[in-house]
Parts: C-alpha cells; sequence; structure tokens
C-alpha cells in the first residue's frame, strides 16, 4: 500500500484527534459528580491561633496531672514508662530548665524549682517545618503546626530541629501502652514522629482545646492577630515569657509570670 | 536450531511455572465478594443511603477516602456536601464505620478478595464487634 504525504498527515491528525478525545467517551453513569469540601458548623478560626498559660494558677501536682491526662486521654497517647521511648503532647519540667536563658544563681525562692507546663511552641518559625523532606509536618493558615501522619517516614530530622522537645518518636507500637482508648481518634504506628497539635480537630468542631478546657481558666488560647481576644487581653495585662526567644522561632505560646501576685504584693521592705 | 531439545523443554517449563495460578484454581470456587450492609445503625436507617450513590461509592470510595484524608488534614477542612447537599463529617472512624461498623463483613469481604491490604488499620481505630 502507498500513501503519500498528505494522506499520512491527515491519519496522524485524526488518530492524535481519537487518542485525545478516548477520555470523553465514556459509559452513561460514569459521570457521577461528587459533592464540596466545607466547614462543621460552628467551627472555630484564626489568623494566628495562641496560648497563654498563667504559671501561678498550677500549684500543685494535680493541676498538672488534671490537664495533661485530658489531653493524653483523647489523643491516645502511650503512656511508656521507658525514658528513651516516652511520648509526650503536653509534659512538665523545672522553670530553671524550661526558661534556662532567665536563670541565674540568685533566683526568686521557689522558682528555680517551679513546674512549668510545656508543648508544643506552634512556632512562627517552626525549624520542624523546615527541615521535614516530606512535609509531613507543616504550618497551616491560622499558624497550627500540623502532623501528617499519613506522610510521615520517621526520619526524626524534627525531633533533631525542634529546640523545645516538643516531638516524640514511636519506637514501639503505642497501642498496648494506650491504657484507656478513645474510640474516635486514631492512635499512631511504629515508626511516626507526633506531638501537639493544638487540638485542630477540636476546634474545626467548635471545642476548645483539651488542655484549656481542663485547666478551667488557668489556660487561655484565641487569635493572637484579634486584638480583642482573651490572649491579647492577657498578654497586655501580665509579664509573660517565651521559650528560648533568642533563637527566633517565635513561640506562640507565652507563660504568666505573676510572681508579686505569688508573694502578695510587690512590697519590699 | 542448536540444542532445540533443552530450548523447547525450556519453555515448556517456563510456561507451565507462568501458567501455575490458572491451573491451580481450575474448578476451584471462590465465593463472590457479598458486602453485608446488616448492622444496627444502617438497619435502623428509614432511608438506607450512604454518603454517595451506592455506584459511586463502590467505584470511587478509595478515592474519596484519599480526598477527605488530604481536605481535612492539610486544608482543615472537615465536612462534606454531598450531591443532596447534605453535611456529613470527613471521618473514617466516626462517619464511616458508625453505620459500617462490621468491618470484617464489610471492609474485608472485597479486600480480601481482591488481595489488597489498606493500611489504615495500623492508627484507625476499628469498630468493636460484637462475636456472635
Amino acid at each position: 500500500m502507498s500513501m503519500d504525504r498528505r494522506g499520512f498527515l491527515k491519519l496522524i491528525g485524526l488518530s492524535s484527534i481519537g487518542i485525545g478525545a478516548g477520555w470523553m467517551i465514556r459509559k452513561p453513569g460514569e459521570f457521577l459528580e461528587a459533592g464540596s469540601v466545607s466547614d462543621l458548623p460552628g467551627a472555630l478560626e484564626a489568623k494566628q491561633w495562641g496560648m497563654v498559660i498563667d504559671t501561678s494558677k498550677f500549684k500543685t501536682e494535680a493541676d498538672y496531672k488534671k490537664v495533661i491526662n485530658a489531653c493524653h486521654k483523647a489523643h491516645n497517647v502511650p503512656a511508656i514508662e521507658n525514658p528513651n521511648h516516652e511520648i509526650k503532647w503536653i509534659w512538665t519540667d523545672d522553670f530553671a530548665h524550661t526558661f534556662s536563658e532567665a536563670k541565674h544563681q540568685y533566683m526568686t525562692e521557689g522558682l528555680k524549682d517551679k513546674m512549668v507546663l510545656l508543648l508544643c511552641n506552634h512556632c512562627k518559625n517552626p525549624p520542624c517545618v523546615r527541615v521535614c523532606p516530606t512535609k509531613a509536618t507543616f504550618k497551616r493558615k491560622d499558624g497550627i503546626v500540623q502532623q501528617d501522619m499519613h506522610r510521615c517516614i520517621g526520619c526524626r530530622f524534627c525531633m533533631t530541629a525542634c529546640p523545645y522537645g516538643a516531638r516524640s518518636f514511636n519506637y514501639t507500637n503505642p497501642r498496648p501502652y494506650i491504657k484507656e482508648t478513645n474510640p474516635e481518634y486514631p492512635t499512631r504506628m511504629i515508626g511516626v514522629v507526633e506531638k501537639c497539635i493544638f487540638c485542630e480537630g477540636r476546634l474545626a468542631r467548635g471545642l476548645m482545646p483539651a488542655c484549656v478546657e481542663a485547666s478551667q481558666g488557668a489556660m487561655l488560647f484565641g487569635d493572637l492577630s484579634d486584638t480583642n481576644s482573651v490572649v491579647r487581653e492577657a498578654l497586655r495585662r501580665h509579664y509573660t515569657l517565651v521559650r528560648k526567644p533568642k533563637l527566633g522561632t517565635e513561640p506562640v505560646v507565652f507563660y504568666i509570670l505573676d510572681l508579686g501576685r505569688d508573694k502578695g504584693g510587690g512590697e519590699y521592705a | 536450531m542448536y540444542n532445540s531439545g533443552k530450548v523447547i523443554m525450556g519453555i515448556i517449563i517456563f510456561l507451565l511455572f507462568v501458567a501455575f495460578p490458572f491451573y491451580y484454581n481450575i474448578g476451584r470456587v471462590i465465593a463472590t465478594p457479598d458486602p453485608s450492609l446488616d448492622t444496627p445503625v444502617i438497619n435502623e436507617l428509614v432511608e438506607k443511603k450512604c454518603v454517595e450513590p451506592r455506584e459511586f461509592m463502590r467505584v470511587e470510595h478509595m478515592t474519596m477516602l484519599n480526598d477527605w484524608k488530604d481536605s481535612a488534614i492539610r486544608d482543615g477542612r472537615r465536612a462534606y456536601i454531598n450531591t443532596e447537599g447534605k453535611l456529613f463529617e470527613k471521618s473514617l472512624q466516626n462517619t464511616c464505620m458508625r453505620c459500617h461498623s462490621n468491618k470484617e463483613r464489610f471492609c474485608n469481604e472485597c479486600h480480601t478478595y481482591v488481595a489488597v491490604k489498606p493500611y489504615c488499620w495500623t492508627c484507625h481505630i476499628e469498630p468493636k464487634e460484637k462475636k456472635l
């Protein structure tokens, strides 16, 4: 069979249309439309979420336990005894270790050993996000440093990058260490890194973070970009600290340090 | 052809090996999957409807779950409005499995048949099934 140049080009043109249009030819019923994405009714939104912790309102062991238990129970955080394998979303350490830059030899009595509640600082400039090779940890528009467990490959770069030790690695299957499982929240699996997520799932349902709810006013949560929010009001009225400000990570978890109030006023005889 | 005896024998052995799954399964009756909708929550529904029509769910549920996962986690948008305008929370544990509380007879039924092993359940918690 012989074919001239013109005939050949025509045939090529027609067949390429045929190939390209193949996707349009579908059986009836194959074009089922899927629905649309939306927010849950009552979802809480902010430009920049932030938290203020009033250290003077945490006095006894029970005050911390109450908050930590609420978080760890809600998120199926395992209780692993081995300190090398420990998983923590919210925990405590003493003042001298928490604010190591502010400590000195002659500190206010009792302050050095005062326990402070710690959690992910949801930094405005998070080093963990910068180092994550899979973007499993990322910054949301509302400032929350979120963790996508489906993407985490367990490389632990984020743990090395975080200057606050806010991240824990699952060296073992966490399931056997969860005493009481919350059926409404997933667990994690061996080989992923986890941390506090500012209860973004609860915010989406119109609820305050579990720790804030359990703290009964000792922890405040709100929009830092809104000058009338509770957090901004608290920051205006009290002396507050953030952890390791020198590093430039810009934490959004603030600590109220009302020593005067603890000591019954600022009188120095 | 050189060594034709060996070559032909080799080809025959190769074909027998490759075709092993076919003749191994000849005459075997394997029950076609029949996912069950017999759960307390579904039985109580007046109108037995999933998030989207059955035909859509059958073909697209994996794509849909993947889209849900991405938009819920990455964009924080946790609601889905279906083609009828009804709102659902995007949640495998709290939405899907609340009705389909029979993972064994619903999910596994087809997944085992087609030999796929979705790794949802290493983290997501399976509904507690009552053993009869």
